[in-house]
């Protein structure tokens, strides 16, 4: 079973390596962006994948990754309004 | 039984490949945005590699800051900088040099280490005095005893040097905005999707992060990744316009932020007047190692916090 | 009754990662930023919940099958969150060049 974990693991590190192209070529930074969030939700996954080979205590990796993956993103979406402290839901009314 | 090719032997070397692939890429591309977002990227895959090595403490570190505090200040950095970059500028020779230096020193310190990982013949690690030694530490994880136990002036001054930074950063404080509050005076739309979410957050987070402390003591984490985390939450709920952020005069945050080196510090001190300079007695190592852990938690938490918001600043 | 769970499990798995590569996908070749975020985050919150689906039967304990859970449903909060946010941010993005430069 753990070695179908890690095949499966495996695939999920070529979707991460595949979206790089994206944030290369963008165009826009919030493209380049999404590769960030994608490799966030995918190493998540790869954790929960491989923490059966060793100790659970490898789950609370994949936690604190779950928690904090989104936060480079908060901070894309503050620093791109005008004053660099906005909201982008009060610019777009 | 083992096969000579598993699945977790493909596993590690495609990961291999992928640190070593978004590494080049993060220092190479021009636009300096897709470098922050690879090294984001860059950050996930290293805290995957820590936890195939079975490095749980390390792995904890490393998502907590490369995935969550990294980001935040590297892109409000890259942020800052849009006005100054010119694409029009030209790679210069400096440039140039700038890269391959680095990067040839990079080499240079890899292949010794591997020259020496390779070529060394161990015979002895200091693994078995660790861990017979560990019941007089008051702790069962080996990284803790060894941080707060066996080398405790190397965090001492470890601590110390993150409050230094954090003098030298409200250094750079503009001499009209001192007594400010820190960083850019942020805000959201009243019970926005920002808003809403900086709400929901960090209770989570604060629980997730009692939990890496709690368990750091007897298994893995501790207080670098617990008082990370508390940060890294800090920043969201202050980012979302739910709390302040703290002003640098005041007297809580400071108070805060010394914590944690002040109260190691006094531990330090008290030893002198039983035995000698930083003696944990055995007889009350639990709740001193806990105690010491819980305000370098609270310390670290505070100084990182104000670390990545910078000094005061006006919005542009 | 365990060839049942294992079966089960690699079927999850399988649709599990089929969602991932579709995101993957989408990220890849849809043509703007909108398009490309509602691929990327859909369908990765949707793979992470099958592969979540696939590990709880394996689950040593409710500790960790719980934990798993909870794992997902962080990530789909932030996830979903931070779609709204970007997607937002390009929305004003598009606006601002829109606008006639200097």
């Amino acid at each position: 079973m753990i070695e179908a974990y890690f095949f499966a693991a495996t695939v999920l590190l070529m979707t991460v390596a595949v979206c790089l192209v994206r944030v290369l070529r963008g165009p826009t930074r919030a493209d380049r962006m999404m590769g960030a969030q994608l490799a966030a939700t995918a190493g998540v996954a790869i954790l929960a994948l491989i923490s059966p080979a060793g100790s659970p205590a490898m789950l609370d990796v994949a936690l604190v990754l779950a928690l904090l993956g989104a936060f480079a993103a908060v901070a894309f979406v503050k620093a791109a309004t005008i004053d660099g402290a906005g909201d982008p839901e009060e610019e777009s009314q | 039984m083992a096969p000579a090719f598993s699945a977790l032997t493909l596993f590690d070397v495609v990961l291999c490949v992928l640190i070593i692939g978004v590494a080049l890429c993060s220092s190479s591309v021009r636009d300096l945005f897709a470098a922050t977002v690879l090294l984001i990227i860059y950050g996930v895959f290293v805290a995957i590699a820590w936890v195939r090595l079975g490095a749980v403490d390390v792995a904890l570190a490393e998502a907590a800051i490369g995935a969550g505090l990294t980001g935040v200040l590297l892109i409000g950095a890259v942020a800052r900088l849009k006005i100054t970059e010119s694409p029009a500028a030209a790679v210069s020779r400096w440039q140039f040099a700038a890269k391959v230096i680095p990067a040839s020193l990079g080499l240079l310190i890899a292949s010794g280490l591997a020259y020496l990982v390779l070529t060394v013949e161990w015979r002895e690690t200091l693994q078995a005095p660790v861990l017979a030694n560990l019941p007089d530490t008051g702790v069962l994880n080996p990284v803790t005893a060894v941080l707060l136990n066996y080398r405790a002036y190397d965090t001492l001054l470890e601590t110390s040097v993150l409050f230094a930074a954090l003098i030298a950063s409200w250094c750079t404080t503009h001499d009209d905005l001192w007594g400010e509050r820190a960083g850019l005076r942020q805000h959201t739309r009243r019970a926005g999707i920002l808003a809403t979410f900086g709400r929901f957050l960090p209770p989570i987070g604060l629980i997730v992060g009692i939990h890496i402390f709690w368990a750091g003591a007897d298994k893995w984490g501790g207080a670098f990744q617990a008082g990370t985390i508390f940060a890294a939450v800090w920043i969201l709920a202050i980012m979302a316009g739910v709390i302040d952020a703290p002003n640098a005069t005041g007297r809580s945050i400071r108070s805060f932020a010394v914590a944690g080196p002040m109260f190691f510090t006094f531990v330090a001190l008290t030893g002198v007047l039983a035995q000698s300079f930083l003696i944990i007695p055995v007889m009350v190592a639990k709740p001193l190692t806990l105690a010491i852990e819980a305000c370098l938690t609270l310390s670290i938490a505070a100084t990182l916090m104000l670390l990545v918001l910078g000094a005061p600043r006006r919005s542009a | 009754m365990s060839v049942i769970v294992t079966a089960t499990t690699i079927l999850l798995l399988l649709i599990g990662v089929a969602f991932f590569l579709a995101g993957s996908m989408g990220l890849l070749r849809f043509p703007d930023v909108h398009a490309r975020l509602h691929a990327l985050t859909k369908a990765d919150n949707l793979g992470l919940g099958f592969i979540t689906l696939a590990l709880l039967p394996q689950a040593a304990d409710v500790w960790i099958a719980s934990k798993l859970v909870m794992i997902w449903l962080l990530t789909m909060l932030a996830a979903a969150t931070v779609s709204q946010l970007i997607a937002r941010s390009a929305l004003h993005e598009e606006d601002v060049k829109q606008e006639p430069g200097p």
